[in-house]
């Protein structure tokens, strides 16, 4: 990676790291609703994924999905926009934080139904394939996802009909309060791509520099051989599963462990050490983000309501 | 009589139950370590350990397909969908399997099995999190759907649920948790298929059940303050429907207003109508309004949802419309 896309990426998950600092705070002052999931710890995951993509690859996700929507080039304000529901979010105020999309940046989606869009996403390819398309789908879900039905249709169609799907399995250890090993038959997610006869790899997720290698190998791979692919990238959700979870399933150290290995903390260390920033420089990325997402909580609050009328546009297309 | 929350008189319901009939146990998402997404089985997994308080994968044809087995061998399973809208991942399950299997092979089995779900909107959740579908789910023969809208009813409901040889879906409403109710000391139940009236009146019959009968209840009383006497009959069962007390009360009204949280289209409502129509055409006085839920997905925005929702004020106007 060259230098300034080095400090891209550093930018890009410091910026999801604050703005998702303040969402938290906005929610507890009751300007948030509904279900919020941080992705607070997993930033290196979607970020090394998204930059190894290119333009015209689509991607989808599940409904913790804020990361993966600034990744994909959405503005903070649209973020915080349709966090509080405002008539400028990127869904209208509609959505809410579990389903940002901007399809034409290529974001297809946060999805609330656990493995519902899995296969949707082979839909994509399947799309793309009937039309010509040289592009790929990037489909990311949590291990939880990989124990329903619906992950294990769409990676079988995927293989026998040579579907350009990357499929990226973001395990964050638990699905809500269940421990993987408590939920899966096997505990390493990429050994689930072996009964498709699907190739797969691993990688550490708290490393974006590993993850974005890892993903551009898998990426090339789907696009050359058009042929699926299962990345399955190790990580953990510093916060609970969603605002108000009591945590009863873990204990503090186990948290504290991981986030001794904070990927932000990580990359911070690597630019130094590898001297590809100074302190100073990574310094003026916080301080640009930090107002960037004073701005965005300023444009969303000052941002209207969706007009009544808006209850009943966008039911049908015809 | 003690005054309870609706989730003390659901937990206590099920803890009664396990502790009466080891056949009895619970598997869904998060029931266990957790303690249930709305903490409803709370202590329970310290309690009885693992193996009767079943912690599944997200596997929703899994849970629903393993309970209608495990019923067909003897047992008697409380599956738990965490939000009914999961229950159209498992529809098969719960329309092609657990409805059917008595009939279809002649009775030679039963399916002793309850299905918990939460279901209902007003939380911000969006369109896939928020549904009230239990119309749909009332459509088939062979499942039996109850609803509860107070503490009593929904822990004596619940218990002779899971008493019951047949699969029922017994569906809860997402913000009727903290609702504090009268529940009887000691041990009770109350039957399956029974409607209620839980207000007496005489000027118009409110017919409702679940977070409809919540808000019925603040309609009658604001309406009350104007003279206004409504009767409102609870159905608490949506199959088996329980239509007497319905049409003695219309009887008596010959006006009448019928209030669901889910769709108006193919909804409880017309069923309902058409049932008054059927039974007691003679005695209608006005044409009977439907107060239901706007004709759209729910969306995010506080202010949008809370417009689609049915509110009091459409209740009290709908009255007011039906006496005109
Ligand atoms: C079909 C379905 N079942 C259950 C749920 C409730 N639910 C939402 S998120 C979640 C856990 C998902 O875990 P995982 O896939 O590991 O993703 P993570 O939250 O860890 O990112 C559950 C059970 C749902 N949304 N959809
Ligand atoms: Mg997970």
């Amino acid at each position: 990676m060259k230098k300034e896309q080095q400090l891209d990426l550093y930018y890009q998950m410091v910026l999801i790291r604050r703005l998702e600092e303040r969402g938290a705070e906005l929610y507890q002052a009751g300007k948030i609703g509904g279900f919020m999931h941080l992705y607070i710890g997993q930033e290196a995951v979607s970020t090394g994924l998204i930059a190894a993509r290119e333009e015209r690859d689509r991607v989808i996700t599940a409904y913790r999905d804020h990361g993966v929507a600034v990744n994909c080039g959405i503005s903070a304000n649209e973020v915080m926009a349709e966090l509080l529901g405002k008539a400028t979010g990127m869904s209208k105020g509609k959505g809410g934080s579990m389903h940002m999309a901007d399809v034409s940046k290529n974001m297809w989606g946060g999805h609330a139904i656990v493995g519902g869009h899995l296969p949707i996403a082979s839909g994509f390819a399947i799309g793309d394939q009937y039309a010509g398309n040289d592009n790929i789908t990037i489909c990311m879900f949590g291990d939880g996802a990989t124990n329903i039905g619906y992950f294990h249709e769409a990676l079988n169609i995927s293989k026998i009909w040579n579907l350009r799907v990357l499929w990226v399995c973001e395990n964050n250890q638990y699905g809500m309060g269940t421990a993987v090993d408590r939920a899966s038959a096997v505990t390493e997610i990429r050994q689930k791509a072996e009964g498709y006869g699907m190739k797969n790899g691993q990688v550490d997720g708290m490393d974006v520099t590993k993850v974005y290698e890892a993903a551009a190998e898998a990426m090339k791979y789907v696009r050359e051989s058009s042929q699926p692919y299962l990345l399955e990238i190790d990580t953990y959700r510093f916060r609970g599963h969603s605002m108000g979870d009591p945590e009863r399933y873990r204990k503090q150290e186990e948290v504290k462990k991981w986030q001794e290995n904070d990927p932000i903390g990580i990359f911070n260390k690597q630019l130094l050490d590898k001297k590809v920033a100074t302190k100073k420089v990574l310094d003026e990325i916080e301080a640009r983000v930090e107002e960037e997402v004073a701005k965005a909580v300023e444009f969303a609050e000052a941002s209207p309501e969706p007009a009544m009328e808006e209850l009943f546009t966008d039911i049908y297309a015809d | 009589m003690a005054k309870i929350t609706m989730r003390e008189a659901i937990s206590q319901a099920l803890m009664e139950e396990m502790d009466r009939d080891p056949k009895v146990f619970i598997m869904g998402e998060e029931v266990g370590v957790w303690g249930g997404t709305y903490a409803v089985t709370k202590g329970f997994y310290d309690k009885y350990g693992a193996a009767r308080v079943k912690d599944t994968p997200i596997a929703e044809n899994a849970i629903i397909g393993g309970a209608i087995g495990a019923a067909m061998v003897g047992q008697r399973p409380i599956a738990e969908l965490m939000t009914i809208n999961f229950g159209f991942s498992a529809m098969d399950y719960i329309v092609n399997q657990a409805s059917k299997l008595h009939y279809m092979f002649g009775g030679q089995f039963t399916l002793p099995m309850v299905i918990r779900a939460v279901g209902g909107g007003g939380r911000q959740l969006g369109a896939t999190h928020s549904q009230t579908p239990d119309a749909i789910f009332a459509h088939f023969p062979g499942l039996k759907v109850v609803s509860p809208g107070t503490p009593e009813d929904a822990k004596g409901l619940l218990k002779s649920a899971i008493r019951s040889n047949d699969p029922i879906l017994f569906i809860e409403h997402a913000t009727m948790y903290q609702v504090r109710g009268e529940v009887p000391e000691g041990e009770y139940t109350i039957p399956i298929g029974k409607s209620k009236i839980q207000r007496a009146g005489k000027d118009v019959t409110i017919v409702t059940y679940c977070k409809g009968l919540e808000l019925s209840m603040k309609a009658a009383d604001e309406l009350s303050k104007q003279g206004i006497e409504v009767e409102v009959v609870d159905l608490r069962t949506l199959r088996p429907l329980d239509m007497e007390p319905v049409i003695e009360s219309f009887k008596k009204t010959n006006r009448a207003v019928v209030v669901e949280e889910g769709w108006k289209s193919y909804g409880v409502g017309s069923e309902i109508v058409s049932r008054i129509y059927e039974e007691a055409f003679d005695y209608v006085d006005a044409p009977i309004i439907r107060v239901a839920q706007k004709e759209v997905p729910l969306p995010y925005n506080r202010t949008l949802e809370q417009a689609a929702l049915p509110q009091v004020a459409d209740i009290t106007a709908a009255v007011k419309e039906v006496l005109k």
